[in-house]
């Protein structure tokens, strides 16, 4: 007791003396020696190499080539020209149309069933949230095997009578499949954050509505919904913003085949730049890529700031 | 978790939701499901015990299993160089992004100065560009400076995450800033601060944070696919991609499984292991 007293007072009078000023030194020198790297770091690997990006996105950047001519929109105008790269703009909006829905309908509907029961929900939440911690690129091989002429899955078909699938081989199925796969590798997450969701929703409303004579469909729609609103929008634009994205899966399971039925943008931009070298269509497509993940986020900004009032 | 609380107090009806038939039927729904969730990994596991007259049975248990197809596999590619690798990658990654992530997180959580909201929505903001458009600079840069092809160009653009200061900064800021206060009273200065009173408060965020990075740095796909060129050099997710397009032949299946279940097995081993921290990271990161 009596030693902390007079370390308080020493401290008291040597603060008195005018060491305040140091103080308010060593806590700035402090905040600034740890930010000063970790800000020069995100301005060299990330606000730059945006900007060099732009800059690319504007010139014949063929890698082989020494000049690197400014050549102002000729790159978006070509990629909007070119059928292939409209395809897999289309294609892209497909990915995010039926992968984002399908997600979120899973993984609620998962939520609740867990919500629903008492034991075993820890070992169920388990399982579910495996496929999501591992690799894409093996998971898509695994699929592609069952998927296969004659892999599990067809031969089980034959084997109860039924006509065996191209799967990934037809234009029209292809693109469904890779979709199941991601949406089967995203359940556990997208289950997750409904649980997290669902947890926070006070059991005295549901309670309410029950002596209210709502039945479950109704206190589903009247209560769970619209409290899980927020979880919803946040849900949407990650995994939007996640399925604009589609790479992994699409190169191992069909390589934008067949037909180009399954083809993405960033495929696409791989194709352009590592594959072909040009840096500086590749760029350009990575721009539109931005701009539409970018519109997105603003109406997700939108759609929260409306929900506020609620 | 508000369910178990309440259970005691309403013992006739346990769930939300109501019957004991709803149950029943939410339970055999939820077997189902898991059936779908597992039976891929079961399948792939299967295979890669099949001897090559048995690739297209149908059974689940081989009748007669092997592990040759393990040996074989390890012999016909550098196996071993690209787990090592995955794992020298991933431990460096884990090393700096805590390091770096954890400080800039306390920073951001519990210090008021000038520039301070600029500089985190400046950090935020970097998680909303498309990785895709980053890789062509990257890349770019990296063969301009000659880490094409190196573990420091594979390294680099992910030696401190934005993901991971915001995840820090949300735990650091439940910190009671009196505490902090009371030991510069006390006379340690910010930095022993930091170390001795912040740090070892928010083990369990570390512990999340730690778990994630690794699971994210050793299923990373796009960068290392496009930066290394060298085989031995590869990540085991690129290694995959690699080993199984070059194999043609149907027989290949029971190797491309194989390589399949090596890369994928030790992470849902470390998932069983870790995954009170894991879940609790991922709820966190998604729900502020």
């Amino acid at each position: 007791m009596i030693a902390q007293a007079i370390r308080l007072t020493a401290r008291k009078s040597r603060e008195l003396l005018g060491f305040r000023l140091s103080y308010r030194t060593q806590r700035y020198l402090f905040i600034y020696l740890v930010l000063a790297f970790p800000l020069l770091y995100f301005l060299g690997t990330r606000l730059l190499p945006i900007l060099y990006a732009f800059n690319v996105s504007v010139r014949e950047w063929d890698l082989l080539s020494q000049e690197k001519p400014y050549v102002g929109f000729a790159n978006f105008t070509a990629l909007f020209e070119d059928e292939v790269f409209r395809k897999s703009i289309v294609n892209t909006l497909i990915y995010v149309l039926v992968g984002v829905p399908g997600q979120l309908a899973v993984g609620l509907a998962v939520a609740l069933l867990l919500h629903n029961v008492r034991r075993f929900r820890g070992l169920f939440r388990t399982i579910y949230f495996i496929p999501y911690v591992t690799s894409a690129v093996a998971v898509s091989w695994v699929f592609r095997w069952i998927l296969m002429r004659n892999g599990w899955l067809n031969e089980t078909l034959l084997g109860l009578g039924l006509e065996p699938q191209l799967f990934l081989q037809s234009p029209r199925q292809a693109i469904y499949l890779v979709i199941l796969t991601i949406i089967w590798q995203s359940i556990g997450f997208q289950m997750l954050v409904f649980l997290t969701g669902l947890e926070g929703v006070p059991r005295m409303y549901y309670d309410a509505a029950a002596i209210d004579g709502a039945g479950p469909w109704r206190r589903f729609r009247h209560v769970t919904l619209p409290l899980l609103n927020p979880v919803i929008v946040f849900s949407v634009v990650i995994g939007a913003i996640s399925y604009l994205q589609t790479f992994g899966q699409v190169l191992s399971m069909t390589n934008g085949e067949p037909l180009n039925s399954t083809r993405t943008i960033v495929l696409h931009v791989y194709a352009l730049a590592f594959q072909r070298f040009q840096m500086g269509s590749a760029a350009a497509a990575t721009v539109i890529l931005f701009v539409m993940i970018l519109a997105l986020t603003l109406l997700q900004f939108k759609l929260v700031r409306r929900k506020v009032e609620y | 978790m508000s369910t178990q609380i309440a259970a005691p107090r309403v013992p006739a009806r346990g769930s939300p939701s109501g019957s004991r038939l709803g149950s029943l039927a939410s339970y055999v729904a939820l077997t189902l499901g898991t059936l779908v969730v597992i039976f891929p990994f079961l399948w792939m596991i299967a295979t890669s015990f099949k001897l090559p007259q048995d690739l297209y049975s149908l059974r689940l248990i081989p009748e007669t299993a092997t592990l040759g197809n393990y040996a074989e596999i390890f012999e016909k590619a550098p196996f071993f160089s690209w787990i090592g690798n995955t794992v020298l990658l991933a431990l460096i990654t884990v090393t700096t992004v805590i390091v770096f992530d954890t400080m800039v997180g306390y920073v951001l959580a519990k210090f008021s100065f000038v520039g301070k909201s600029v500089i985190f929505l400046l950090i935020i903001s970097t998680l909303m560009v498309p990785t895709e458009m980053l890789i062509i600079p990257w890349y770019l840069i990296a063969t301009e400076l000659g880490w094409s092809d190196t573990y420091w160009g594979v390294l680099f653009p992910g030696i401190i995450t934005a993901f991971g200061i915001f995840l820090m900064r949300q735990f650091m800021e439940s910190l009671p800033s009196e505490l902090l206060d009371a030991a510069r009273i006390d006379g340690l200065n910010e930095w022993g601060i930091m170390a001795r009173i912040a740090i070892p408060l928010v083990k369990p965020a570390i512990a999340a944070l730690t778990i994630l990075t690794f699971i994210s740095s050793w299923n990373q796909f796009t960068w290392p696919l496009i930066v290394l060129q060298t085989e031995e050099r590869f990540t085991i997710p690129v290694g995959i991609l690699y080993f199984s397009s070059e194999l043609k032949d149907s027989a290949s299946w029971i190797l491309i499984m194989t390589g399949a279940t090596v890369s994928i097995l030790p992470l849902i081993a470390l998932f069983l292991v870790f995954q009170k921290q894991i879940i609790r990271g991922i709820a966190l990161s998604g729900m502020k």
